[in-house]
């Protein structure tokens, strides 16, 4: 099915798109079909500045057990730096 | 008879006059032709969903798929369309019905035309075939395992869209339905509730559903691909499109 389950929240950071970094404005988080990923449904996450057009995304496409690593790596590296610099 | 086809990307005038992109593939021959119009999954005006245009054409049909993204974004890539569209909530279907009006008139008014037009869709446009078919004048329609035709959408999904199976009196033409016994959106107690709801209606409809295939058994790119299933379906479309959309 294509489940729409969707939050998008505002961002501050950078990435690397097609070409060169843009500056990120908008993060969606999403769980359905992949447009590459050989899963059923994926844990997908754009990241976008919608100003620049719909190419300024940088696109990524996890499966759910991945996704949950990724999530959990992030949180600990996070809980991990020096007071202050977060 | 002569085989040949032409696929390009045009232009049509869709909802609301809107000059939109669109995928049209057809055959070369004299005709007089049936007509299809694809419309495309959520993921988007993609290379597959091209291949199945142009499949229509092969058969004999002339195929139009609308760019259902075009306004969002003009020129971008499929998955780049498709992510900022999901990212505002999907394609509205008021705006989807006006689309599909509007490649349907593209269809009729080409002139080796027989003059009928059939409709299908896959996944949410597979709800989005239903949905033409009880808003709009068809000939035929098809609806490969649409999500929410029946049942409401489930409590946090940004899904604007609503059940619509109350639509089924207002059918216009007779619908094939393809569906997987696997399939949770929809569910086989779904499917029941829809055949029930057509029988209410005094609908002309043929639903199949097939064991050992779930959501999306057509794609043949992606894990879900059932060859069985998929062979089958498309043996029912051709047989189906054929008998009311042919010459």
């Amino acid at each position: 099915m294509c489940t729409y389950i969707t939050k998008t929240l505002p961002a501050s950071g950078s990435a690397k798109g097609q070409a060169e970094w843009f500056d990120v404005t908008d993060v969606s988080v999403y769980f359905d079909h992949p447009v590459h990923a050989q899963a059923g449904h994926t844990l997908n996450i754009d990241l976008r500045n919608p100003m620049l057009g719909p190419s300024a995304r940088v696109a990524a496409e996890l499966t759910a057990d991945s996704a949950r690593a990724l999530a959990h790596a992030i949180l600990a590296i996070l809980d991990e730096a020096p007071p202050g610099l977060t | 008879m002569y085989d040949g086809i032409l696929a390009e990307t045009t232009t049509i005038s869709g909802h609301g006059g809107d000059l939109i992109e669109a995928y049209f593939a057809r055959p070369l021959g004299p005709g007089p032709f049936g007509s299809v119009v694809v419309i495309h999954h959520l993921p988007g005006y993609d290379a597959a969903t091209k291949e199945i245009a142009r499949r229509f054409a092969v058969l004999g049909f002339a195929a139009l798929m609308p760019n259902l993204y075009s306004r969002e974004a003009p020129g971008a890539r499929p998955d780049d369309a498709a992510a900022l569209v999901r990212a505002q909530g999907g394609v509205p279907d008021d705006r989807l019905v006006g689309d599909v009006g509007g490649a349907a008139a593209h269809l009729r008014a080409l002139p080796n035309s027989n003059g009928k037009v059939g409709v299908i869709g896959y996944c949410s446009g597979g709800r989005q075939s239903f949905l033409a078919a009880t808003s709009l004048d068809l000939d035929a329609a098809v609806d490969c395992y649409g999500a929410f035709v029946v049942g409401a959408v489930p409590e946090g999904f940004p899904l604007k869209v609503g059940p619509i199976v109350d639509r089924a009196p207002q059918l216009s033409c007779p619908l094939l339905g393809l569906f997987g016994s696997e399939d949770q959106y929809p569910s086989p107690e779904q499917v029941l509730e829809l055949q029930q709801a057509l029988d209410a209606a005094g609908k002309t409809y043929e639903f199949h559903s097939y064991d050992d295939a779930g959501h999306a058994f057509f794609a043949p790119d992606r894990p879900s691909y059932r060859q069985a299933a998929a062979t089958e379906g498309w043996q029912r479309i051709e047989t189906f499109f054929a008998r009311y959309l042919g010459a």
